[in-house]
């Protein structure tokens, strides 16, 4: 009996979330009727990190704040503002962290750099091997 | 091959893994600033949460005296414990206003006569919007706004007691 009633309170019982009693946004979970614009802003979407969780894109995220920025994002492009204008307008606010593409300041040129570092090596250690085996 | 370079593969296993125990061990800072700290703040009006009380706009905050915007909610657990802490520092003559995220008049009313009103004015941000132009990212949150009405500190969470000198200097610099 108790064990039922434990199950019983455990299938009842409902998630502690921290969110609001307030519908999502009206464009948070809605495509925009222009289908070149629900593209755009679907695109940027994409590109933007969630501030709740931030391992997500906002167009994947469930957070509430998500939604909002979604809304915001569908919103502006709809009035007819470029996506990337919306990103600037987001930077200035987040910072680059706010945008999951690499950009190309100071701090990323490793990034950049990295993949033909590594060419380099590669080129580097064929020739030692070719080398080798040819005077062996 | 030389022993080396027979022992590079090894050697860059281990600084990765040294790497990985590293992170693992000191997380990296997930805390999200606002990088509008230095800058005016973004205009915006936003509508009165409450029937009795004044709303918001940024035109409100360049009074010529630094002042406290407080996002909040009434869903929001840690704002409950914060709001005692603004109520002290309204005590000590300081200004606060509120912005109300996602919330509902009724809701709001319910959490300000159980928890107390350190509010002069509160604006309702339903789709938050204005925090998302503050650069802000969850409640609750705390700008200081100097007397021309720039964005001087942002504080991230509840304010807590053990907090209050530190508001208090910065309100002091913001003048």
């Amino acid at each position: 009996m108790r064990l039922w009633l434990i199950l019983l309170g455990l299938v009842l019982a409902q998630p502690l979330l921290a969110d609001s009693n307030l519908p999502p946004a009206y464009w948070a979970n809605r495509q925009l009727p222009d289908a070149k614009q629900e593209a755009k802003a679907e695109a940027l979407m994409e590109e933007l990190r969630c501030l709740v969780c931030q391992g997500q894109s906002i167009a994947d995220s469930d957070a509430e704040l998500a939604g909002d920025m979604r809304d915001l994002v569908r919103r502006r492009i709809a009035a007819g503002e470029k996506p990337a204008a919306v990103l600037a307008w987001l930077v200035q606010r987040y910072g680059s962290w706010i945008s999951y593409k690499p950009t190309d300041e100071p701090a990323t040129w490793p990034l950049w750099l990295a993949p033909l570092a590594f060419l380099g090596i590669g080129a580097l250690l064929i020739r030692r091997r070719i080398c080798t085996r040819a005077r062996g | 091959m030389s022993r080396a370079v027979r022992f590079a593969p090894l050697v860059l296993l281990v600084l990765l893994l040294a790497g990985l125990v590293w992170r693992l061990a000191t997380p990296a800072d997930t805390t999200v600033t606002s990088k509008l700290e230095g800058k005016a703040v973004p205009a915006f009006t936003l509508p009165t949460a409450l029937p009795s009380k004044p709303a918001l706009a940024s035109a409100d905050l360049a009074t010529g005296k630094p002042r406290i915007v407080n996002l909040f909610a009434s869903w929001c657990v840690p704002c409950i414990t914060e709001v005692h802490v603004l109520q002290d520092l309204k005590s000590r003559g300081v200004s606060i206003d509120g912005i109300a995220v996602r919330d509902t008049p009724d809701d709001l009313a319910d959490f300000l006569a159980r928890n107390g009103d350190p509010y002069e004015r509160i604006g309702s941000d339903t789709q938050s919007r204005v925090q998302i132009a503050l650069g802000s990212s969850g409640v609750p949150e705390s700008f200081i706004i100097d007397a021309r009405g720039i964005i001087r500190y942002q504080h991230i969470g509840a304010i807590a007691a053990s907090d209050v000198p530190m508001i208090l200097s910065k309100l002091e610099q913001a003048r």
